[in-house]
């Protein structure tokens, strides 16, 4: 009797490993695969095609070349053609990309790590005081942080009038001075910076540097050779998320220094995208960047999944 | 961390320090492995009061009397509501800012997050090829430049197509795609750890795979889809660079677009007030954010601390 009620119901159950209809899995995905193609991929293919597309003559509104083999390379032989050189006036903006994001990536991490190094190893008890310190300035717009340094740098803002007292004459921080912007990127960024390094900082097995300890290693050399080579992924991580975007930033410049003597590739972008007739400029440049971030950004993408695998 | 003090206490290591000179405190000593770094501490406190005061004076001001952005002039909310012209709420400008900020927050939200998720599903279940791509490019728009996907989708809504009008509209659609990334990564860090015998256990139990993901998949995820969609909130308030690049007229400026076009010109503490307003509303959606998180998270026995870091490590 109960095996003919099993023999009845066996059909209804699916076999095991066919749990679930071939096409279950890639209709939860289709609306946002669509979403993507067609406001992320196809958007870049139309960066493309007004990059390598003509200009109207009369207007010199761009004219997007859809066909590859029609592309027309003059927009970059332009681009190209002046970065060095007596009418080179966009190579030192690129220049100045790197180095200012260099810089600013590189004093971010210098000025991160002991902060996330403190807190993971030794904040104790009032780690979750610190950590919502650290978090707080997620909640600060970028642009309520760049106005409160603006605030402050004016020429006859907080910052002069303490130099004051030690007799230092005002200083006009705000137009085009490098060090403003510099430490205006890491102002911005460092919170992205730290957070990655304390994740990874605290994930280092606390009985490892005890091993160390017992091994004889003095309180640096512990550091140097078993904390330092076990956070470098985290530092590799923190430099990418903070770095990548900044190629891109305008704003900070825009609001520290205003000057097209710090000027950066972001604003190359935004004032080309703009201006009226400078389109096919601003997509080039967008490519440009595009292009140069790609190996970082995939990089980044490849070895952020394996250690999400590795931790599942 | 919790080993560390711990093991201060076991541990018998501060010789006496009676026969030291009173610097011993502050010099460094070998023979204590569980001493304070006075150092690190120092740069720690002095990094958060670098990265904080400036905020704090900003929102200060923003309480000035007087219509200067340096110099201390009495209390007043003059900027707030008071001043006829001027102040956050009787300035339409402004006052446009705030709503268009709510707006554009709230709507995105509500597209991003059920796209994310049911994308976060699919992907994560779906073996092949094409799923992999699009996860490795969910990874991608966490590091790239804002700008590319700004400037690209303008011309999308301008060369391309012009049915989709510039302002609220292509705002959204620019907002969605950036945003997009955040339930989509944290969903699937959830899934992964949940793995897929639950489900197949529902189905076993005779539950259709639809229902299977309805009923037993969708109540274990509920925790990270509410604080993805918080994140996703909090982050559009703060959104500039695609808002700014996608904006039409000035009713369809955000207030982060509108600090930006102030900071260096019209200089008065309504644009501190306007940040302060910002800054307020990240902090609520935030904060309640998390303590809804950390109800609904109790079973899992997380303490406050580790509540807040895991909420932190989904930021």
């Amino acid at each position: 009797m109960a095996e003919r009620e099993a023999a009845r119901a066996a059909p209804k159950r699916p076999a095991r490993g066919v749990l679930y209809p071939r096409w279950l899995w890639p209709a939860f995905a289709t609306p946002g695969m669509l979403w993507l193609a067609l406001f992320f991929l196809l958007p870049l293919y139309v960066v493309l095609s007004i990059a390598f597309g003509t200009l109207d003559p009369v207007f010199r509104s761009p004219i997007p070349v859809w066909n590859p083999l029609n592309w027309d390379p003059s927009q970059f032989q332009f681009i190209f053609g002046h970065l060095i050189g007596d009418a080179g006036f966009f190579g030192p903006p690129m220049l100045r990309t790197f180095a200012y994001v260099i810089a600013a990536s590189l004093v971010a991490l210098v000025v991160g790590y002991p902060v996330a190094y403190f807190v993971a190893r030794f904040a104790g008890r009032r780690r979750v005081l610190f950590l919502v310190l650290l978090l707080a300035p997620f909640c600060v717009s970028y642009m309520m942080r760049m106005l409160a340094w603006v605030n402050l740098l004016e020429v006859d803002g907080l910052v002069n009038h303490t130099l004051g007292i030690f007799g230092v004459t005002p200083v006009a921080w705000l137009s085009g001075q490098p060090i403003t912007v510099v430490l205006g990127l890491v102002y911005g960024y460092i919170p992205y910076m730290i957070l990655p390094l304390y994740a990874g900082l605290d994930r280092i097995d606390n009985s490892l540097l005890e091993a160390a300890r017992d091994l004889g290693a003095g309180r640096f050399s512990t550091f140097r050779r078993v904390t330092l080579p076990m956070s470098r992924p985290a530092i590799l991580t923190g430099l990418l998320i903070v770095s990548l975007p900044m190629f891109g930033d305008y704003f900070t410049n825009d609001l520290l220094s205003g000057s097209p003597r710090t000027s950066m590739l972001g604003n190359l972008i935004n004032t080309a995208v703009s201006t009226p007739g400078e389109a096919a400029e601003g997509a080039a440049f967008v490519l440009l960047l595009f292009a140069l971030l790609i190996p970082p950004m995939v990089y980044y993408a490849r070895s952020t999944s394996r250690r999400s695998m590795v931790e599942a | 961390m919790s080993e560390v003090s711990l093991e201060r206490g076991r541990l018998p290591v501060a010789p006496s320090s009676e026969r030291r000179s009173p610097l011993y405190r502050f010099l460094p000593s070998r023979s204590n492995p569980w001493r304070r770094p006075v150092m690190l501490e120092t740069i720690t406190w002095l990094y958060l009061l670098w990265s904080i005061l400036p905020v704090g004076l900003a929102v200060l001001f923003s309480f000035n009397a007087g219509r200067s952005r340096t110099a201390w002039q009495g209390f007043s909310l003059r900027w707030y509501f008071i001043d006829p012209a001027g102040s956050v709420w009787n300035d339409p400008t402004l006052r446009d800012a705030l709503f268009q900020t709510l707006k554009l927050a709230v709507i995105t939200t509500v597209i991003a997050v059920p796209i994310g998720v049911i994308f976060a599903i699919g992907v994560d279940r779906w073996r092949g090829r094409l799923p992999a791509v699009f996860n490795f490019q969910m990874l991608v728009s966490f590091v790239i430049p804002e700008i590319i996907v700004g400037v690209a989708l303008l011309f999308v809504f301008t060369q391309l197509t012009t049915f989709i009008p510039l302002g609220t509209p292509a705002q959204v659609i620019g907002l969605v795609t950036f945003q997009l990334s955040f339930p989509v990564v944290i969903v699937r860090a959830r899934l992964l750890s949940i793995g897929s015998q639950y489900e197949e256990a529902a189905m076993d139990l005779g539950a259709s795979p639809v229902q299977a993901v309805r009923r037993v998949l969708l109540p274990m995820l509920w925790p990270a889809i509410f604080a993805s969609a918080v994140l996703v909130f909090a982050d559009v308030i703060d959104d500039f660079v695609i808002v700014r690049a996608l904006s039409a007229e000035l009713s369809s400026e955000t207030m982060s677009v509108k600090i930006y076009n102030g900071a260096r010109s019209t200089a008065t503490p309504a644009l501190n007030a306007l940040a302060t307003i910002m800054l307020v509303i990240s902090i609520v959606a935030v904060v309640l954010g998390f303590f809804v998180y950390r109800r609904m998270t109790r079973d899992d026995n997380l303490g406050g601390g580790a509540a807040l870091d895991q909420f932190a490590a989904q930021l």
